[in-house]
């Protein structure tokens, strides 16, 4: 493949911003553009929930590169100014100013966008958390000590219930799964985290969905009203019920946007046109499954398969996915898929005593391996998930 | 980028998280502690470990490592 000329890439957050830095790496001396829908330097998301929203790190220390480190890249930088539409055959990006942006190659990172609930717009108090200023809004509102309702509960909703629960707020969390991240992690580790976040002092009101969102005449919040006719008052409210790969832009662009923006293997959704980060979809040949990923090892290291793709070296994208939450004192890391339906063994350690490894196991295979407070432990437990190793062979200690 | 400056790693250890990317990419250059905070083997590394190092940066979950180049 001839090497381009100009590449665009769409997103300025983590993927985009690798995506240009593989480029220089790899040596890639052509013309690069960078857009970015919001006004900020390209920015870590993970500290939002966590070490932002608890006032331990200010909100500048999340950008990723100093604006010296940028401008080294030698990458025309657009900020502030989101795409609106693609144009595949001229290989153009339209934005919202009205720029209209060609290149040979275009790299599509915009990530993805929180859900909501039905009308909860119409209510003040209630959050989401994606961006910076939603995580320094966010953290203003808490500051006033309200009582909390967390709607969701995921790796972000559980994340924000344990550092406001640690900011000393009375927090309630509440979602349809029986147990906090169930859906993500299985029933043994979810009842180990529900566990956790009972000593802390949260609310649990989990395997019953919301049914809406309750407000007063003045406007404001005040509560959540679940489908079991519960009420959970609260003066403030965070919906984190997931997201949506942010890709409304490119509808009636020609890609196929089904679940993200479905990619082949080597990360490429058309002719000059890859994707990476939250929003890709791509096919893991060495699985051999479809996956898109959520998590930011994933925007870093697909970014740099699709830099290695774009200046030649046709390689396909077969990462072992990386993920990790820290909620409390808690650490917990895991390498693979970890589907809450497969088997799991505890392989070292007790989740009595909270320091433990949990093997997943599915088609008596290994196919992911999850460290709690075992940050150092879990690293030799890479391989079995890597290797498939066979589940017979894993040391059970418990089920 | 190449040239004669010489590369060091430079370790934000309030954001490293511990996840150990970084000895799996660059193991001479790096190590973690039992709680698996990082250790720096080599602050001042051979130009052959600079890809590992460069990747350790890039692929680092907290951000924490930043290489500074000297001339």
């Amino acid at each position: 493949m001839k090497t381009p000329s100009r590449v665009l890439v769409v997103g300025a957050s983590l993927g985009g911003l690798s995506v240009v830095e593989a480029l220089r790496r790899e040596g890639y001396a052509g013309g690069v553009t960078l857009l970015g829908a919001e006004r900020h330097l390209p920015y870590d998301r993970p500290p939002l929930s966590k070490k932002v929203l608890s006032g331990a790190v200010e909100p500048e220390k999340t950008f990723l590169r100093s604006e010296s480190a940028v401008a080294q890249l030698d990458a025309e930088v657009i900020l502030g100014d989101p795409a609106v539409r693609l144009d595949l055959t001229a290989r153009e990006v339209h934005t919202a100013a009205g720029r209209v942006l060609r290149a040979d190659v275009i790299v599509l990172a915009t990530g993805i966008e929180p859900r909501r609930l039905p009308g909860q717009e119409k209510w003040a108090g209630v959050h989401v958390l994606r961006t910076v200023d939603d995580a320094v809004a966010l953290r203003a509102d808490l500051l006033e000590n309200p009582r909390l309702v967390v709607v969701g509960e995921g790796v972000l909703g559980t994340e924000i219930a344990a550092t406001a629960r640690s900011m000393g707020l009375a927090v309630t969390l509440t979602g349809p799964q029986s147990a906090p991240l169930a859906g993500q992690l299985g029933p043994l580790v979810g009842g180990v985290l529900a566990k956790l976040h009972v000593e802390k002092g949260v609310d649990l009101r989990l395997g019953v969905a919301v049914k809406q969102l309750v407000g007063g005449d003045d406007g404001r919040v005040a509560g959540v009203l679940l489908e079991n006719g519960e009420m959970l008052p609260a003066d403030r409210v965070v919906v984190a019920i997931g997201s949506r790969p942010a890709t409304g832009w490119l509808a009636g662009s020609g890609l196929d946007i089904s679940d993200g923006i479905v990619c082949d293997a080597r990360c490429r959704a058309a002719e000059g046109v890859y994707a990476v980060g939250d929003a890709a979809s791509f096919h893991h040949e060495g699985l051999g499954v479809r996956l898109r990923l959520e998590n930011r090892s994933n925007a870093v290291e697909q970014a740099m398969a699709v830099a290695a793709n774009i200046v030649g070296k046709d390689e396909p994208y077969t990462p072992v996915p990386f993920f990790w939450t820290d909620q409390y004192e808690t650490k917990i890391q895991t390498f693979g898929i970890l589907s809450p339906e497969a088997e799991v063994a505890v392989v070292e350690g007790d989740p009595e005593k909270r320091q433990f490894v949990a093997l997943y196991g599915k088609n008596g295979k290994v196919i992911g391996a999850l460290g709690w407070n075992a940050i150092k432990a879990i690293r030799a437990y890479r391989q079995f998930v890597v290797d498939g190793k066979p589940w017979a062979e894993v040391g059970v200690q418990a089920s | 980028m190449e040239t004669n400056s010489k590369l060091k790693v430079i370790v934000d250890y309030d954001k490293c998280c511990g996840a150990g990317q970084c000895v799996m990419v660059a193991p001479k250059v790096f190590d973690q502690r039992d709680d698996g905070i990082v250790i720096v083997l080599d602050a001042e590394p051979p130009p052959e470990q600079y890809g590992p190092v460069r990747e350790a940066a890039a692929v680092c979950p907290g951000a924490a490592i930043r290489l500074g180049e000297s001339a």
